[in-house]
């Protein structure tokens, strides 16, 4: 991919600076750090709907096909030398056995020649059956630390995942909620970007003390791009 | 009989004819204004039969239920086991009689189940509950009777639905049964007489006629109907194999209808009617009791507030409605019963079906919608039938005071606009199927006749019906991973069976077709929240008294210290806790007033046509006010008046813009649906469309090029531009992203078990855990675009919120009728359209422009960075 396309893509995304560090905070629902050639992406829960489906909530089989065709198209757009997948990658401990083939095809495809870790999560605490990868608890790289659960308190320079922010505001007298970024300049807390996976509002006590001055700036994912709004704007619920 | 006169009981005829018609072994539908004795009349043939019916023997075994009576509201079941519980006690008949509703404790209704009361009043999702417990057959094998009440009413849902099928499950159970279906006045009596008995097995007419082959409607066409074979007779219109009989009570004394004839300048628009205000108090002052009937809930806490503003004499007033707490409605009820109140606001919920005293005068703020509407509102007040009642219509703008008049004239020539009946909707099915196999294991090919005996379903081709069995089993997805996780398995024997218990207390838990938005409690209390837009301050609020239920998305756009009525008190917003809204008193400021979804009806196709042709004949002005007569006088002279056949499209330029007012009476909903696909149809053609705003009368589209020029270039000509065409490809491309769908999908997907229900409280919790609809759809669509649950949902939402089977009958009706009339200013006819631009919000998609708004103001704060 030429440098031209590359820049295009970026368009519509939003960057911040954490611990010294540039954070693309892409639109799809993923960061890239140009200077660590690095892709995050987090909470895929991939095979939700098969976990779902054994206890009789038939939902549609297309979530996985859905959350990976995606993915590709952005690992195709950043083409990094590192991802990855912070966490809750799949949505129970079985999922991976469950993998359909294609789909574990493609997944593999997706990790040839680069390096790809699984961070454990909540819903996955172990490594996936068969898939190459190097599973880890947490990974610090250039002043950055990379876990599922955002820690307590302050954290400078954490990428977490866990809690799918997302946030709401009201703008002449009509209510948009959409999944977001939440960042206070020091840590960040991202999106998940599973098909089928559900969100909490960055205002919940679930994020509190987690960003100074109360509420985060919430990176909201538009179509095609990222609005950046300030704490004050974001409303609960 | 002669027990019963024996007695000093002296029936009135039709409850001796339909007594006679049952005691045939007919099924049979009474038609009969309220007050004539109508639910004693669908009892009497079960009591008679009862009273004769052998004592049971020591010994004997345990006998099933012999009645059952079937009420859409839980109330009023409760309400007849008082009323007809008294008589039948009085005059010594020993006939037990039980009701079953979601309130009846568990302890209660196992008792039930194993002695089952000879009379058992309930309602449809208790009865598809006992459908589904494994030992219903037994429970119902006495059954001789059904009682069906309101059955105008219940027919016309997916709730009338699911009853049918219960109905048709019961046939099955019991051959015999019979049913006797009480009802409103109706437009197609004979809909309701083949809902009551089997249908056969060649397609109803009901499922023919409801049939269109346009756009999304095209999912039911005839030709995917199974050919018939070609011995079968056809469709035997009068049988009584296919009917129930008829036994119709004419109206009793004709009621007194006037328009409200105000000194008052009648609005261009609006819904308030604030106008009306000091007449309507005039009015309440000089009667005894006064039944105040508005068309939704805003309107009737706004019409509460103005009435207690000039309320001088401080007259005992009342507001009573649906989101209002249950407490708070009994007292205004008894109140009501108990002849204190001077007057009662209300919206007309079914619940109003109960005893309201003794009401003397019925005013009825906003246009009827309806002529059918209009009488059955009219009646429910006077329950004594020999009585005319008393009633003032008050129009809340101009149009309205047309349609005011056009609904009166119905009325007394007894016209009637109830609307047709649709076919079974398959969420609904999907349901019933999983609900059979719960209660016992069954061969498709007999629930299949089953099913199609039940009139909603009776066009039901068998590949459908495959198909919504296999959703019920696996989820029906081409992709056939879940065949280990199926719900119901086929097995050996040829039937099929629930695979786990636990399926059968999911579907107990997920019972029903009534979905409600979700809501929150309204909630008093003294803390007040920090103003502002609130953050995740922590809430130290202390709970006081609840004050009713209120819709989430109303309270989520609200700012803490934000003003807005409810429950007939001017409340401050003070914030959200769990499923909690907290308020304090308020007064002052801006005050906002709650819309809810779902209030509003959509103009009858009857009144609408009745109003253009009002319209069109300035012999029948002389009927109007004078300041309506004069705004057609001035029409007719800058403009023109349509035929009544014609569609009348007005062009004209105004500010930068140029506007189109359409005038198609159809209804908002069609009118809604009608813009989206004209702006996209004139996006195409280069005028470059901004907008649009629908009523219930007429339609205006503003755009940067000059909609005149073009028409009258015919760069698009009109009649290309309303070419029934664009009920295909344009409707199908605007469907696929539109909200309408994505709401209509939710409904489908919990009625038929895909998603469960949410219950009160989980809600908010449950966002990051459960899987919303909205992301499902979204991947169903873009995966498996034919999925039965879509085809569900399409077919809904063409005859739901698209209304498209209105809007495709206006577009054949205007077939070469279309009348262009370029002005060079707005006409008086399309004054109250283009009032309502900038107050409706211009339909679209929760949008992206929104968010830019809120970002720029960031940007314009720090500048850029």
């Amino acid at each position: 991919m030429n440098i031209a396309a590359r820049e295009l893509t970026r368009a519509g995304c939003e960057t911040i600076v954490l611990s010294g560090m540039r954070a693309v905070c892409d639109w799809r629902g993923v960061v890239h750090f140009p200077d660590l050639d690095l892709l995050v992406v987090s909470d895929l829960h991939l095979e939700k709907g098969s976990s779902h489906a054994r206890r009789g909530r038939l939902i549609p089989p297309y979530d996985t096909a859905a959350t990976l065709l995606r993915l590709a198209s952005v690992v195709d757009d950043y083409a990094p030398k590192t991802i990855i997948s912070l966490g809750d990658s799949f949505h129970d401990g079985e999922g991976a056995a469950r993998l359909p083939e294609p789909f574990r095809d493609s997944l593999i495809g997706m990790m040839k020649g680069r390096d790809w870790f699984w961070v454990a999560g909540n819903h996955d605490p172990d490594a996936p059956d068969d898939l190459p990868g190097e599973t880890v608890q947490e990974l610090a790289v250039g002043g950055l630390v990379f876990r599922h659960e955002p820690s307590k308190g302050h954290a400078e320079g954490e990428v977490a995942g866990h809690l799918h922010p997302c946030a709401r505001i009201v703008q002449r007298s009509r209510s948009v909620r959409r999944r977001c970024f939440a960042s206070d300049g020091l840590r960040l807390v991202m999106p998940a970007f599973g098909a089928f996976t559900g969100s909490l509002n960055v205002l919940d006590r679930a994020y509190k003390g987690m960003f100074r001055n109360g509420a985060p700036t919430a990176y909201m994912i538009g179509t095609g791009r990222v609005y950046p709004i300030a704490g004050s704007l974001l409303r609960p619920g | 009989m002669r027990w019963f006169a024996e007695r000093g009981w002296s029936p009135r005829a039709h409850q001796l004819d339909l007594l006679a018609t049952a005691q045939q072994g007919n099924s049979v539908l009474l038609i009969a204004p309220t007050g004539a004795g109508k639910t004693l009349a669908g009892f009497l043939p079960a009591l008679t039969d009862l009273a004769m019916r052998p004592k049971k023997r020591p010994g004997e075994a345990q006998r099933g239920v012999h009645t059952l009576y079937i009420s859409p509201l839980k109330a009023l079941a409760v309400d007849i086991e008082r009323n007809l519980g008294k008589p039948v006690a009085e005059i010594g008949l020993p006939i037990t009689m039980e009701t079953r509703t979601g309130d009846t404790p568990q302890h209660k209704r196992a008792r039930q189940k194993l002695s089952p009361p000879e009379i058992l009043l309930t309602t449809p999702e208790q009865l598809a509950l006992l459908i589904a417990s494994p030992d219903a057959e037994r429970f119902f094998s006495d059954l001789r009777y059904i009682v069906l009440d309101e059955l105008h009413s219940l027919v016309t849902s997916k709730r009338g639905h699911l009853l049918s099928l219960g109905l048709a499950r019961l046939r099955k159970f019991v051959p015999g049964l019979q049913a006797i279906g009480l009802s409103a006045t109706v437009a197609e009596p004979d809909e309701l007489r083949r809902w009551l008995v089997r249908q056969g097995t060649s397609p109803s007419p009901l499922w023919r006629g409801s049939t269109h082959s346009v756009g999304v409607g095209a999912e039911v066409e005839s030709s995917s109907l199974p050919p018939r074979p070609s011995g079968d007779p056809p469709h035997k219109g009068e049988g009584n194999a296919s009917m129930a009989e008829l036994i119709t009570v004419s109206g009793g004394a004709k009621p007194e209808i006037t328009i409200l004839d105000s000194e008052e300048r009648v609005p261009w628009s609006g819904h308030s009617a604030r106008y009306a205000i000091p007449d309507v108090y005039e009015a309440i002052r000089k009667h005894r009791t006064t039944l105040l009937f508005v068309n939704t809930r805003s309107q009737a806490e706004l019409l509460f507030q103005e009435l207690w503003r000039v309320n001088d004499d401080n007259l005992p007033i009342a507001l009573h409605h649906g989101s209002l707490d249950v407490g708070q409605r009994r007292k205004v009820e008894k109140a009501m019963a108990d002849n204190v109140l001077r007057a009662v606001v209300a919206t007309s919920t079914l619940d109003l079906g109960i005893d309201w005293g003794d009401v003397d005068l019925v005013v009825h703020v906003g246009a009827p919608k309806g002529a059918s509407r209009l009488a059955q509102r009219i009646g429910r007040a006077n329950h004594r039938m020999d009585e005319p009642s008393k009633a003032i219509l008050v129009p809340a703008n101009r149009f309205e005071v047309l349609e005011c008049r056009a609904a009166l004239e119905a009325n007394y020539l007894g016209a009637q606009d109830t609307p047709p009946l649709l076919e079974g909707a398959l969420d609904v099915l999907a349901q019933h199927v999983l609900g059979c196999a719960c209660g016992a294991p069954f061969r498709a090919d007999e629930l299949f006749d089953e099913v199609r005996g039940a009139a909603p379903y009776a066009g039901l081709d068998r590949d459908t019906f495959d198909r919504v069995v296999d959703f019920v089993a696996t989820g029906g997805y081409a992709l056939r991973s879940y065949e280990r996780y199926a719900r119901i398995r086929l097995t050996k024997d040829g039937t099929w069976r629930v695979s786990n218990p636990r399926i059968a207390q999911q579907y107990r838990l997920n019972v029903g077709t009534i979905i409600e938005s979700p809501m929150l409690n309204v909630r008093y209390t003294r803390a007040k929240g920090k103003s502002g837009a609130g953050s995740a301050q922590s809430l130290a609020l202390r709970g006081g008294p609840v004050l009713g239920k209120i819709e989430e998305y109303f309270v989520e756009t609200l700012s803490i210290g934000d003003m807005f009525i409810f429950a007939g008190k001017v409340l401050r917003f003070e914030g959200i806790r769990e499923n909690e809204c907290y308020v304090s008193t308020g007064g002052g400021g801006n005050v906002l007033v709650p819309s809810y979804a779902g209030g509003k009806f959509p103009l009858s196709t009857y009144l609408a046509d009745q109003v253009r042709g009002m319209l069109a004949d300035p012999a029948r002005w002389k009927a109007l006010p004078e300041q309506v007569s004069d705004w057609l006088r001035m029409q007719q002279m800058k403009s023109i008046l349509p035929k009544r056949e014609d569609l009348l499209i007005e062009t004209f330029p105004r500010g930068e813009r140029h506007y189109m007012v359409a005038y198609p009476f159809e209804g908002r909903l069609a009118h809604q649906t009608l813009g989206m696909l004209l702006t996209r149809r004139l996006e195409r053609a280069g005028a470059r469309p901004l907008g649009f705003v629908a009523t219930d009368y007429s339609l205006a589209i503003w755009a940067l090029g000059d909609l005149g020029q073009m028409f009258k270039a015919k760069k698009p000509s009109l009649a290309e531009l309303f070419d029934e065409d664009m009920l295909g490809d344009d409707l199908e491309a605007w469907l696929a992203d539109s909200w309408l769908l994505k709401r209509t999908f939710r409904n489908c997907a919990v009625i038929s078990g895909l998603i469960e229900k949410r219950f009160p409280g989980q809600e908010k919790n449950g966002r990051q855990v459960t899987v919303s609809a909205d992301l499902i759809y979204d991947v169903l669509r873009s995966h498996e675009p034919d999925h039965i649950l879509l085809k569900a949902t399409r077919a809904d939402a063409a005859s739901g919120l698209l209304d498209v089977r209105r809007l495709a009958e206006m577009l054949s009706r205007i077939h070469g009728r279309i009348v262009h009339k370029m002005l060079d200013q707005i006409s008086p006819l399309a004054v109250p359209v283009m009032l309502e631009i900038g107050r409706e919000p211009v339909n679209g998609e929760a949008n992206d422009t929104l968010l830019l708004e809120a970002a720029d103001l960031i940007e314009e704060a720090m500048g850029s960075a």
